[in-house]
């Protein structure tokens, strides 16, 4: 009985595939529509960056399912398959490949890690497969030279580190000394160059008192703390993430270093759940974009609100920037499908060079505002800077006096490279600043 | 112990013909079964690159194993093949010039830091390596002005014999070139260890005095084993870097160190086809349980490893081996 079905399982098998085979064969031309829309997706689920990539993947899943609830895209069910970036670059570049090669995805939502974007841009172009950079910072991306099939579906370090630079400026323009605590690698080091050449431009003469780059994921910051209480900076810049972040202030907190010192801190939204209480009031918070829980002035406050709401049902927590990337990068997906089937007239499926070329300039909704993809491919995603605050509203610190930095104004123009770019800035460059939003 | 027990004692643990014709068929099954895989299943092409390219590292950590020595940092031969590439491939992209490049590099240096590691033994000689590993990671990540830090570097294109090819085609010479320098290395790791130099390899390992009495330098067969091991570490690394075309510090990092270790336990320390063995099971393992589980492939792979250490000490080259023995007698 079982031999008979398992024949007759692999005889169906053998005649659907050679079907299959004969089907593609003759179809070559006209791209054949799928029976589902495959998306890979590689993010951290391991290691200390799994604090951004688990919530992500959390993000992908909660919304695929409402996708498809809803019909899928283009009539068809979307489907992720995730990829862990933990084991490093060579098992990435290998992972891409079987995603594209094996799996038949049709786009890829590549990577947390810069290191890894790196590696998989110029994979994009090999393979000639969209790739969307969901969430990695570096600008050295589009700067370095062109990569026609990838996309940035949000901003980069260069908006991520201006943006608080120039709400500092603003907030304190008498600071005289500067004290920077940054992990050692890529990121804190990128971040620190980027705000050096806009603070050296926008306001000469600041003293730069400590350097500091503890190792990734140290545990211990006691010597730091304490030669920034010897210090004594008017500022610290910190662009630590993750358990670092969170470690840095709870010690920080208990020798009082935030009531000698204000702090800046461009990435402390994904921390502040966390902290909780312990978060201290007054110090420059950011975001990595506009996707604050308190957004005073949501383009879509139902969308934002469901997205918040939905997210807290099924994870019991609130979704921190990462759910938002991806959350943008997913509906960059389906705006550009429905932009790229709306081209191709009934009953056709875009090919990958017509998917690429729709999200060419594209401009997609997400839940605040919405974002446009430059000609490089970079997105153009307003920037939000507050000071740390409690209310009633939630259990942990949100911003207030929030000044919103249009994309524009804080990203580095099409084809220039950051550094030089921030180089040029002008003192007066601050009066641009807007005033900061009601609410 | 009289001369003659000694005299049998050795004639049982070299190799017999039969053995090495197995050895050799097992080799030729093994080599042909790789070239079928990467053509049915394309993708994988890659992974089989790869896992050739870290079999040559490990064939290096066998010979160490043979003089029962440990190497915890043998992955910094491997970073400094793979940057030798990342370095000089925007000057020089030819493949054919920049395998012996990084092969003569890493031997250079392993030369420098073997004149001193092979004073010490066991964890000595295992952590020594572990701490000069560390310190190229750490050179690779903090120098950032040439290295980019953790970001890495992206391989410039490549050309082969003086041709630029396509992607396609690419793949499939960087697979050729993989096979073809393992089975040399194979073919030399084979010879060196049936040679006078190998077979004092094990004296290391059993009574290292008695080595010396017969007049043998023992500092310098390690010495000469360590070269040997430093060279393929950098044509390993080497592979890796023209395959995955970027290259990060995380290359010379204690834990890919410690995953060659893994790959040579894994494959068995037997024979010099334990290496590609261990390192296509490692990473066939490895794509496939990250493939299936994402988020607990780490416990898969541990598992497998357990279970070899547990169950199947001689690794997977000592399973096939009692394997055809049973059938041959």
């Amino acid at each position: 009985m079982t031999e008979a079905v398992t024949r007759r399982a692999a005889m169906l098998g053998a005649a659907a595939t050679s079907g299959a085979l004969l089907f593609a064969g003759g179809n070559a031309r006209a791209q054949a529509k799928p029976t589902e829309l495959r998306v890979g997706i590689t993010t951290f689920l391991s290691g200390p960056a799994s604090v951004f990539g688990v919530p992500a993947r959390q993000a992908a899943e909660l919304l695929f399912e409402e996708i498809n609830k809803a019909g899928g895209i283009g009539g068809i069910p979307v489907r992720a398959f995730f990829v862990d970036e933990a084991p490093g670059t060579d098992h990435l570049v290998g992972e891409y490949r079987r995603l594209v090669q094996n799996e038949g995805c049709q786009i890829i939502l590549a990577s947390i890690s810069s290191g890894s974007c790196l590696a998989c841009t110029p994979l994009s172009d090999e393979m000639k497969k969209t790739t969307l950079l969901w969430d990695c910072g570096t600008q050295r991306i589009f700067e370095e030279g062109p990569h026609p099939w990838a996309f940035r579906t949000q901003g980069y370090g260069t908006p991520e580190v201006l943006a608080p630079l120039l709400y500092l400026l603003k907030h304190k323009p008498d600071f005289r000394t500067l004290a920077v605590i940054n992990q050692d690698y890529a990121w804190g080091r990128d971040s620190w160059e980027l705000w050096k050449a806009g603070m050296d431009a926008m306001k000469p003469g600041v003293r730069v008192v400590a350097e500091m780059f503890p190792r990734f994921g140290a545990t211990d910051y006691s010597t730091e703390v304490t030669r920034l209480l010897a210090a004594r900076p008017d500022v610290i810049l910190s662009t630590s993430w993750g358990g670092d972040l969170t470690t840095l202030i709870r010690q920080s907190t208990e020798r009082r270093l935030f009531e000698r010192s204000l702090f800046v801190m461009p990435i402390a939204e994904a921390s502040l759940p966390t902290l909780g209480r312990t978060m201290p009031a007054g110090h420059i918070i950011g975001a990595r974009g506009d996707h604050w829980n308190n957004h005073p002035a949501p383009k879509d406050p139902a969308r934002l609100k469901r997205l918040v709401d939905s997210y807290r049902a099924k994870y019991n927590e609130y979704p921190i920037y990462p759910v938002h990337h991806m959350a943008q990068a997913i509906s960059a997906m389906q705006a550009a499908y429905a932009k790229a089937l709306a081209a191709k007239g009934a009953g056709g499926w875009p090919n990958d060079l017509e998917l690429a070329n729709a999200f060419r300039g594209l401009t997609f909704d997400t839940p605040t505002s919405s974002i446009t993809l430059r000609e490089d491919g970079q997105g153009l995603e307003d920037q939000i800077v507050g000071l740390s605050s409690f209310n009633d509203k939630y259990p942990f610190a949100v911003p207030k006096d929030m000044i919103l930095f249009p994309a524009a104004m804080v990203s580095a123009p099409v084809g220039q490279k950051s550094t030089d770019w921030l180089k040029t800035l002008k003192p007066d460059f601050v009066a641009q600043v807007p005033a900061p939003m009601a609410g | 112990m009289t001369p003659s027990d000694d005299r049998g004692a050795e004639r049982r643990a070299g190799p017999k013909r039969p053995a090495l014709a197995r050895e050799t068929l097992l080799a030729i099954i093994g080599a042909l079964a790789l070239v079928l895989c990467a053509w049915a299943i394309p993708w994988l092409k890659f992974v089989l690159t790869i896992a050739l390219a870290k079999g040559i590292a490990v064939l290096g950590i066998l010979l160490l194993l043979r003089a029962g020595q440990v190497s915890f940092g043998h992955s910094m031969f491997l970073a400094v093949g793979a940057y030798t590439v990342a370095f000089v491939a925007p000057g020089t992209p030819e493949v054919l010039l920049l395998l012996p490049l990084a092969a003569l590099l890493a031997a250079a240096l392993g030369l420098v830091i073997g004149l001193f590691v092979v004073r010490y033994r066991d964890i000595f000689f295992g952590m020594l390596n572990l701490a000069l590993s560390m310190v190229i990671y750490s050179l690779l990540e903090k120098m950032y002005a040439v290295t980019h830090g953790t970001d890495g570097i992206r391989v410039a294109g490549l050309t082969f014999a003086g041709q630029r090819l396509e992607r396609e085609v690419q793949e499939w010479a960087m697979f050729g070139i993989a096979l073809t320098l393992a089975v040399g290395f194979g073919l030399l790791v084979r010879a060196y260890l049936g040679s006078p130099m190998g077979r004092a390899l094990a004296g290391i390992k059993t009574r290292e005095t008695r080595l010396e009495f017969m007049g043998l330098s023992a500092r310098l067969v390690l010495l000469f084993a360590y070269v040997l091991s430093a060279l393929m570490g950098g044509v390993g690394g080497a592979l890796v870097a023209m395959t995955s075309r970027h290259v990060t510090p995380q290359l010379a990092y204690w834990t890919s160190s410690g995953e060659l270790v893994f790959i040579a336990i894994l494959g068995g320390a037997g024979s010099a086809l334990g290496p590609f063995l261990g390192a296509t099971a490692f990473e066939l393992v490895r794509v496939y349980a990250a493939a299936a589980v994402a988020d607990a492939w780490q416990m898969i792979l541990g598992g497998v490893l357990l279970v070899v250490i547990l169950f199947a000490p001689g690794g997977v080259w000592g399973i096939l081996s009692s394997k055809l023995k049973g059938r041959g007698a």
